[in-house]
């Protein structure tokens, strides 16, 4: 009941919810920057920290979220949302999270707003600072660059969590009681994304070429716009310049009062400054906006999907990729490289339903010319061999594996979505014995176990194409430590060349076939002669 | 007589106390401290509320040091304020206080830390101790660390000040050997993702806003605040660290239970 509340400590409460809200959104976007974040203690208190925490304020960042609060505080069914998205270089895009800062029914009228709820507010701020460091998103935004960039929405109504595929999690930040309700604090992340994480971004070579400039094309109309968590590009629309924190902030300046804890004395201040300039007006309907944002993601989506059912489709733009382990039934999906070194994302292999032997040994894309070593180690592979091979367009079609853990010249890798392209392997002959290990290995069973529903049943699935990579590297080929390597292949065996037996040929058969070598020759006589006056 | 034995009683508890106490001080930092349990506290036989969580972690022993820090830092930027500076009529404000990402070299993992060098230092002193003592040990590896949060209280001539805990936070570390670089590549981001769960743990411990200590006067702000450090205040804390064998009891507390039972009447 709001009667219990005097209005001294309502409008501080507002207060309080409102920066709360502001500070949020900070540092949830902030932490996807894709950089370390530090702010320096300060003893003596400044004016603008708000909850006696070190946050900066990013302008644009403050200008969005006030769009989108458009004046409100969260209240009950009406929260505050943060979407952080990752979307490609080509275009597509995945919800990673959803954090919501939401306001139930539930009161507690006992609780003193100016000190309490205050210290409580910001315990909450320095456990969001720590939870955002701890979703699968983070190590994903740490690598973003060239391949793709982690976006961020704002949005204020009800909670969209649909794009966030099947099992997402939900982990909570905290609640905080005040006399008008609760506060809750909260994050779903996608689930499938755990896996990915930093492993396979930082092995897979860099795209051949393009770098597309992904701030031109806006993929969905402004209504909610996303925005890069990287404030260092400009955007390219506005030429607003946002106003400075301390143009529009208030001053918040605290001091508390030690015992009894009801004489707090708790000032705020509004700083004499120049009006900001006035806000346009564009944050609409923001729920039905929000909504249709959210579906034309989801629809999105969903036309990248089609692939995983088995069927090919060579000019399949780049699918957003989830992983492999979870989904055996969508075995085509791609990697979205990282920044170290992106995957040349392809389209996928025509899938002809068969699955991936796990004993095929590797053969080379007979289109590019390159040379083919290996055979077919069953005969019923000779079929998708083939098939394989007309599918290959180019260098470029290459599935890559997901599951790719980083460093360590011979780490073993699961034989999921292998294929081979244009290189030929090294040591392609050892490939089955090291098939074998990796059956036996222990370490498969952190990785997929869905290598049966994994690739889309080309042959060459026992390797990798990995550009630029030096000998002896291929780890899913000898998945063994350097020092083992060097043991076993200190003694490779001579040369055949040069391990001829003279004893062993006689030299009465060099005799003999002499008069028919002669007789060639002087058939030639004339040939050789011209040849011999072309040289004088 | 009846009235001697209680006194006797009194007497030989307050000296143990004294005794215990005094040895806490002078092993400096090495600090080999029995883990306090939220029951009975020494003989004298008063409860004293003391919160005790416990996280288990199992690491490589390179990554022994960061998994205790990111542990440590996540507990203490959740227990620390600002500077307080107290102003007239009773009021105080309060500093601010900076955060800082610290990436962990061999695990996959990032934490957020408060921006105190001195605090930090103070922190990688005792993990490194830990960490050498481990090494040292021979044993199976088994350790733990405890960050207590205790309050002062003034006593009486000739005791000395008594600290009362009320937090404790007890990580209990089993370093693993690795054969192969593919196992340890595994275990930096096993480890990493271990070490998420665990900070959600803490989390929502630190979110269930049960007991802290009152926001004390000035006089009393010494008896609950750490205020050594000059940009920020962390709560009173202590750490110290026990080597244990698979039993989980150390060699001194062994020893220290028989004395208190045989004195305990």
């Amino acid at each position: 009941m709001e009667t219990d509340l005097n209005s001294q400590d309502r409008k501080d409460l507002d207060k309080f919810i409102k920066f709360f809200a502001l500070k949020t959104v900070q540092v949830i976007v902030q932490a996807r920057l894709g950089e370390k974040i530090c702010t320096r203690s300060s003893s003596s208190p400044t004016g603008s920290d708000w909850f006696n925490l070190a946050i900066k304020d990013i302008p644009e960042v403050t200008h969005e979220a006030k769009k989108a609060l458009a004046g409100q505080l969260p209240a009950v069914g009406r929260s505050m949302c943060v979407e952080i998205s990752l979307k490609t270089s080509e275009g597509d895009s995945m919800e990673l999270e959803i954090w919501c800062l939401e306001m139930n029914e539930k009161c507690d009228k006992e609780i003193k707003v100016s000190y309490a709820v205050y210290n409580r507010l910001s315990l909450l701020l320095k456990s969001l600072l720590a939870i955002t460091r701890v979703t699968p998103a983070y190590r994903l935004s740490r690598k973003q660059g060239h391949e793709y960039v982690i976006l961020y929405r704002i949005y204020f109504g009800e909670v969209q969590l649909n794009g966030l595929g099947e099992g997402f999690q939900t982990v909570r930040v905290g609640t905080v009681g005040t006399p008008v309700g609760t506060i809750t604090l909260s994050c779903a992340y996608r689930i499938n994304l755990a896996f990915m994480s930093t492993r396979h971004f930082e092995r897979t070579p860099p795209i051949m070429g393009i770098i597309i400039d992904h701030f031109v094309d806006r993929p969905y109309p402004s209504s909610s716009p996303m925005h890069p968590c990287n404030y260092r590009t400009t955007s390219e629309d506005t030429g607003v310049t946002y106003p400075s924190v301390e143009d529009s902030q208030e001053v918040c300046t605290t001091s508390f009062s030690t015992s009894p804890p009801s004489q707090c004395v708790f000032t705020v201040t509004k700083a004499h400054f120049q009006t900001p300039p006035p806000v346009v007006t564009d944050t609409l309907r923001v729920p039905m906006a929000g909504l249709a944002f959210s579906h034309q993601l989801s629809s999105s989506r969903l036309s990248y999907q089609p692939a995983a059912l088995g069927v090919g489709s060579a000019d399949l733009a780049y699918p957003v990729v989830f992983a492999a382990g979870l989904n055996a039934t969508h075995p085509h999906q791609l990697m979205v490289p990282g920044k170290e070194g992106g995957v040349p994302l392809a389209p996928n292999q025509p899938a002809h339903g068969t699955q991936a032997d796990q004993e095929r040994v590797a053969t080379c894309t007979p289109s590019d010319g390159a040379h083919c070593a290996a055979t077919p180690s069953s005969s019923e592979d000779t079929e998708t061999v083939s098939n394989s091979s007309e599918g290959r367009a180019s260098p470029h079609d290459v599935l890559e594996t997901i599951f790719v853990r980083k460093v360590g010249a011979f780490v073993n890798k699961p034989i999921n979505q292998v294929t081979l392209t244009s290189l030929d392997i090294p040591f392609a002959m050892f490939a089955p014995k090291n098939l074998e290990l990796e059956d036996a290995d222990p370490m498969g069973s952190l990785l997929s176990d869905g290598s049966s529903g994994g690739s889309s049943g080309n042959t060459q699935d026992d390797f990798v194409m990995i550009d630029f990579k030096p000998a002896f590297s291929k780890d899913d080929i000898l998945p063994m430590d350097l020092g083992t390597f060097y043991r076993e292949f200190q003694n490779p065996p001579q040369l055949s060349s040069l391990s001829i037996d003279i004893g062993a040929q006689s030299m009465a058969e060099d005799l003999d076939s002499l008069p028919e070598k002669l007789a060639v020759h002087e058939k030639n006589v004339r040939e050789f002669d011209a040849f011999v006056e072309t040289l004088q | 007589m009846r009235s001697r034995i209680t006194l006797c009683f009194l007497l030989s508890a307050h000296l143990l106390r004294f005794i215990a106490h005094a040895e806490l001080e002078t092993l400096d930092k090495i600090n080999i401290c029995e883990k306090l349990t939220d029951s009975t506290v020494w003989a004298t036989g008063y409860k004293m509320n003391c919160r005790s969580e416990v996280l288990e972690v199992s690491v490589e022993g390179r990554q022994v040091e960061e998994a205790m820090l990111a542990v440590l830092h996540t507990v203490l930027l959740h227990r620390s304020t600002g500077k307080f500076h107290y102003k007239k009529e009773g009021t105080y404000s309060i500093g601010t206080v900076g955060t800082q990402d610290v990436d962990c070299d061999f695990i996959d993992f990032t934490y957020v830390r408060v921006s105190s060098e001195e605090l930090d230092r103070a922190l990688r002193k005792v993990v490194g101790e830990f960490r050498d003592a481990l090494r040292n040990s021979g044993g199976d590896g088994l350790g733990q660390m405890s960050l207590e949060f205790y309050q002062k209280k003034k006593s009486r001539w000739p005791f000395s000040d008594e600290c009362i805990p009320w937090e404790v936070w007890t990580v209990k570390v089993h370093v693993v050997a690795l054969a192969t670089e593919q196992e340890r590549q595994i275990c930096r981001e096993k480890v990493g993702e271990k070490l998420c769960e665990k900070i959600i743990n803490i989390v929502e411990v630190m979110n269930r806003h049960e007991y802290l200590p009152k926001m004390p006067t000035q006089s009393e702000l010494d008896n609950v605040f750490d205020t050594g450090l000059r940009d920020v205040q962390p709560y009173l804390y202590k750490i110290s660290f026990q080597i244990t064998d698979a039993l989980g009891s150390s060699v001194t507390t062994t020893m220290r239970r028989l004395i208190k039972d045989t004195l305990a009447l």
